[in-house]
C-alpha cells in the first residue's frame, strides 16, 4: 500500500490516584449508582487532585519511551491531543517535551474526543513524507476541571487520564477516515474571558454542556458508518475484526453500535466502567491495558473509532 | 402490519416474547429509558425509511406505529 507508514512500537497510560465511585457522587448529587450504571456503564472514575495534565502525560510518555527502548532525544515529533492543557500557552505538547527532555517539534491538536484518531492521521502524513522515524502521540484531559460539578447530568460521565503511543516506521495502518461537521449546540465547553475593557461578547460559564440524546444518536450512527467505511477500504468485514476499540463515552453507545455491526462484545475493548469518559485518552488507555494484559496478538486486525465535540469523528484499521 | 413489525423489533431489542408487548404498552411498562428510546427510534428509521421525532405524544407502542404510518403516506 504505502512505502512509508507507521506501526505502534509501545503503549502507555496514566490515571490520577484518587478514585471516585458512583456512591460517593450520590452523597452530594441527586443521582444514584444504579442510574449511572444503567445509563452509562460507569462504576467509578479517576480524578485529579494535585496532579496536572503534564504530570499524567509525562508519566505516560516516559513509560512509552522506556517500553520501546527509545530515548527522548530520538523523538522527531510530539503530538498532543487535548481539549485543554494546563496552560493556554505554551502548548501541552511543549510542557511535556520539556519534562521528557526531548528536543523535537511539539504541538497540540484540537479534535476533542476524536483527537487520538486525528493525531494518528497527522502522524501518518509525517511518516509518508519521510520526515520522521519516532513520533510520540499523547492524548488526555483533566475533564474533572472542565465539567460543572453541580450538573448531575454531565459531571458523572467523565474521568481524568492520559494515554500514549510511540510510533515507528511500519505498515500497520490500512485505512483511516476523519470527519468534521461544525456544531456547537450539541456539545460545547465555552471559554471564560479575560478583562478587556473593550470586549462586548457575553461572558459564558466555562463548563461542559451536552444534549445527551442527540449526542448518543450521533455517536452510534457515526461509529457504525465510519467502521463500515474503513473496513470496506481495508477489505475486511466488521464481523471479521479481531478487536473493536471504540472511544469510551458510554457503554450503551458501544453495545448499540457493536450490535448493529454484528460484533460480539467480547471483541470490544472497554474500560469506561472504571474510568468514565477520558476524552481523547480513552482509546490509547484501553489499548494500553489490552496490550499490557497480552490480549492483543501480532497480526490481529483492530478498528479504532471515535467521535466527539466538533462534531468530529474518526476511525482507522490497524494491523497490530 | 406496521404495528406487528414494531412489536417484533421491540421484542428483539428487549429479548422478550412478542406476546408480552401490546398496542397500549408504554415505554415505562417496557422498562425503557431515554437512551433505549433513541436506539429504537434509530432502528425504526432504518427499518421503515422514515424520520421520527421523539415527541411527548409518542407514549405507547401504538403511537409509534401510527407515527411511522403517517410518515409513509
Amino acid at each position: 500500500m504505502r512505502d512509508k507508514m507507521f506501526r505502534i512500537l509501545s503503549t502507555a497510560s496514566a490515571l490520577p490516584r484518587r478514585r471516585v465511585r458512583n456512591e460517593e457522587l450520590a452523597e452530594f448529587l441527586d443521582t444514584s449508582d444504579e442510574w449511572i450504571r444503567q445509563r452509562t456503564g460507569i462504576r467509578e472514575r479517576a480524578v485529579c487532585t494535585d496532579e496536572s495534565l503534564t504530570d499524567l502525560m509525562t508519566q505516560a510518555g516516559r513509560e512509552a519511551l522506556e517500553r520501546a527502548g527509545v530515548k527522548p532525544q530520538e523523538l522527531d515529533l510530539i503530538l498532543c491531543a487535548t481539549i485543554r492543557g494546563d496552560d493556554i500557552s505554551p502548548s501541552q505538547a511543549c510542557l511535556v517535551q520539556r519534562e521528557l527532555g526531548a528536543g523535537c517539534p511539539a504541538m497540540d491538536l484540537g479534535a476533542a474526543c476524536t483527537g487520538f484518531l486525528y493525531a494518528l492521521d497527522v502522524a501518518a502524513g509525517y511518516f509518508a513524507r519521510g520526515r520522521v522515524k519516532r513520533v510520540l502521540i499523547l492524548a488526555g484531559d483533566t475533564m474533572s476541571r472542565l465539567v460543572n460539578w453541580k450538573d448531575r447530568s454531565t459531571c458523572v460521565l467523565f474521568g481524568d487520564g492520559a494515554g500514549a503511543v510511540l510510533l515507528g516506521p511500519g505498515e500497520a495502518l490500512r485505512a483511516i477516515r476523519l470527519t468534521a461537521d461544525g456544531n456547537s449546540e450539541l456539545l460545547k465547553i465555552p471559554h471564560s474571558g479575560g478583562n478587556s475593557p473593550f470586549d462586548r461578547l457575553e461572558p459564558q460559564q466555562p463548563y461542559l454542556s451536552m444534549n445527551g440524546q442527540e449526542v448518543y444518536k450521533f455517536a452510534v450512527s457515526s461509529l457504525c458508518r465510519d467502521v463500515r467505511q474503513v473496513c470496506s477500504e481495508a477489505g475486511v468485514l466488521p464481523e471479521e475484526l479481531d478487536w473493536l476499540v471504540p472511544h469510551q463515552a458510554n457503554l450503551r453507545i458501544i453495545e448499540s453500535a457493536a450490535h448493529k455491526l454484528h460484533i460480539p462484545m467480547e471483541r470490544c475493548l472497554t474500560g469506561i466502567e472504571t474510568m468514565g469518559n477520558t476524552s481523547a485518552a480513552s482509546i490509547p488507555i484501553v489499548l494500553d491495558r489490552a496490550n499490557t494484559n497480552h490480549q492483543l496478538q501480532a497480526g490481529q486486525t483492530l478498528a479504532l473509532t471515535a467521535f466527539g465535540a466538533g462534531l468530529t469523528t474518526g476511525a482507522c484499521i490497524l494491523t497490530w | 402490519m406496521t404495528l406487528e413489525k414494531v412489536i417484533a423489533i421491540l421484542a428483539e431489542y428487549k429479548e422478550c416474547d412478542p406476546q408480552e408487548i401490546h398496542e397500549n404498552s408504554t415505554f415505562e411498562e417496557l422498562e425503557m429509558d431515554s437512551l433505549d428510546t433513541v436506539d429504537l427510534m434509530m432502528t425504526f428509521e432504518d427499518e421503515f425509511g422514515v424520520q421520527l421525532e421523539m415527541s411527548e405524544d409518542v407514549k405507547t407502542v401504538g403511537d409509534i406505529a401510527k407515527a411511522i404510518q403517517a410518515q409513509q403516506e
